[in-house]
């Protein structure tokens, strides 16, 4: 079948993707701590159906050759882990990484997720956990009957409890960073995973070696900007537009064959 | 049979080549740094005992379009665009050097900075490996400073500098992969004078009204070479009605 028509087809597959990647940034728009995705794309593969320099004669080349395109593929999505914006909650259990890093999550079958999502709670036990109730590792138990609770910008926690006059240091929280963060994979409930692409986590102390420091009382928003997403999807839309009617023109151009000879 | 029929449905067959040429910059009309395909018609006289009247047409590759995309403002430190002519030098998947103006570049998990598509970036000598950093800068020029991991901030390290090239574009071939590369095989030095922005990127330079009007004409172009064929159809209707004997 005729070449061109898969072209189209490739140009909306394409950025059908795209749109569906931009309608999740902007439903994320409000989603504590998420990171925006982009499509990557690149142009497919090139038939050569005739060879530039090939001998035209014995001693003449062609000067130009017959290469003929296939279209456009998406070869990834990644993730832009720039920083997004901190709002002052005044939760005590809030917490905000001002820099690159990522909390680690105890998921129920073991392995370790990561998020920069700092809405925390405590359990039953007193643990510190995430808004679907996983434990925050390295775990940190806080006592029963506390005043305050306070957490450093390097994830000292400590407590105050009734009847004492200094608070004491009852764990602290550590981050993790990656190499490649854009290669994490992500896969829902504002958790990320580690991959081949990402590299191994390196652990370290809030405010060393890289890593962001800590903000109590803080949220980090999304790092959405909805206008630049508007913008892409208003472009994502024409460019649509623009390979549908490629398709409708080629179409016509066939049936026009097809009825006439 | 009057070979008039081969004529037209030549001219049909290249004006579908031409097409797919022309969906085909359409579909990637929001690929980052993607140059338009030129093609061309050329004559191809084929002239045989009788009349010379048999010139049929081909379709070619006539050329790329290098003029430069609009730039798209993102802020991530690792998008970067050629402003004006030049290249980025990358390693291409069989390991040759190509050429790109996609700069739309990560690290991988081995440090290695590459394209978004995961070609890597060419410096001074070879692929570039940036060590963990917190911080990482391009320069105008193509230099890649970084603030490692755990130092104080007045200790930038300047890693090496993005290979940026000035290769003649009339050398300049697009391969299978839709990377360019230099037909006379010659290494291009790193020319100083190509300048990059950091924190942009280069759409595509595809003119979607211009691919919008040569698709309408070639389709008013195909549909003439079918008009044709149906003339040609009539001409030996009437011919073998004329022969035929009452």
């Amino acid at each position: 079948m005729d070449n061109a028509l898969w072209n189209s087809k490739t140009g909306l597959d394409a950025q059908q993707t795209r749109i569906a990647v931009i309608a999740n940034n902007l439903a994320n728009a409000n989603t504590t701590g998420f990171k925006r995705d982009r499509a990557v794309f690149e142009d497919l593969i090139y038939q050569n159906v005739q060879q530039a320099g090939a001998q035209s004669s014995q001693d003449t080349q062609f000067p130009t050759g017959l290469q003929l395109g296939t279209g456009v593929k998406i070869v990834a999505t990644e993730k832009l882990h720039s920083q997004g914006n901190l709002t002052r909650t005044e939760g005590s259990l809030d917490l905000a990484i001002q820099g690159s890093g990522f909390f680690q999550i105890l998921q129920p079958d073991g392995t370790i997720g990561y998020t920069r999502d700092g809405t925390f709670t405590l359990d039953s036990t007193g643990q510190i956990v995430n808004s679907s109730g996983y434990v925050l590792q390295p775990s940190i138990t806080i006592p029963p009957n506390i005043l305050n609770l306070t957490i450093g910008a390097d994830g000292t926690v400590s407590a105050q409890t009734s009847g004492t006059t200094a608070p004491t240091q009852v764990g602290s929280i550590q981050l993790v960073d990656f190499v490649n963060p854009t290669g994490l994979q992500a896969r829902g409930n504002n958790l990320l995973f580690e991959t081949a692409a990402s590299g191994t986590p390196q652990v370290g102390t809030p405010g060393t070696n890289g890593l962001g420091t800590l903000e109590q009382g803080s949220l980090e928003t999304s790092n959405v900007n909805v206008v630049e997403e508007l913008i892409n999807m208003i472009e994502t839309q024409r460019v649509y537009e623009v390979n549908s009617r490629a398709i409708e023109t080629i179409s016509s151009m066939l049936e026009f064959a097809n009825n006439t000879i | 049979m009057d070979r008039a029929l081969f004529l037209a449905m030549n001219g049909a067959k290249q004006v579908q080549l031409h097409q797919t040429t022309n969906t085909n910059n359409l579909a990637n009309a929001s690929t980052t740094g993607f140059r338009a395909d030129f093609d061309a018609f050329q004559s191809l006289p084929v002239f045989g005992p009788g009349y010379a009247s048999r010139v049929y047409n081909q379709d070619h590759r006539s050329g790329i379009d290098f003029s430069s995309g609009s730039l798209q403002q993102t802020g991530r430190q690792l998008d970067i665009a050629v402003q004006g002519e030049g290249f980025i030098e990358i390693q291409a998947p069989d390991g040759n050097i190509a050429y790109s103006r996609a700069g739309d570049l990560r690290i991988s998990s081995l440090g290695v900075l590459e394209t978004g598509a995961g070609h890597p970036i060419m410096g001074n000598g070879g692929p570039i490996a940036v060590p963990p950093f917190e911080k990482l800068d391009i320069g105008a020029d193509g230099t890649i400073s970084i603030l490692p991991t755990g130092q104080e901030a007045t200790t930038l390290a300047a890693v090496d500098r993005i290979k940026l090239v000035n290769p003649n574009p009339q050398d300049l071939v697009k391969g299978e992969d839709g990377l360019l590369r230099d037909v006379t095989g010659a290494s291009i030095e790193a020319d100083a004078s190509v300048t990059v922005a950091s924190g942009v990127l280069e759409a595509s330079n595809v003119n979607i009204v211009a691919e919008l009007v040569d698709m309408i004409e070639l389709a008013r172009n195909f549909e003439m070479h079918v008009k044709y064929m149906q003339s040609l159809e009539e001409n030996d209707q009437a011919t073998t009605q004329l022969l035929r004997l009452n």
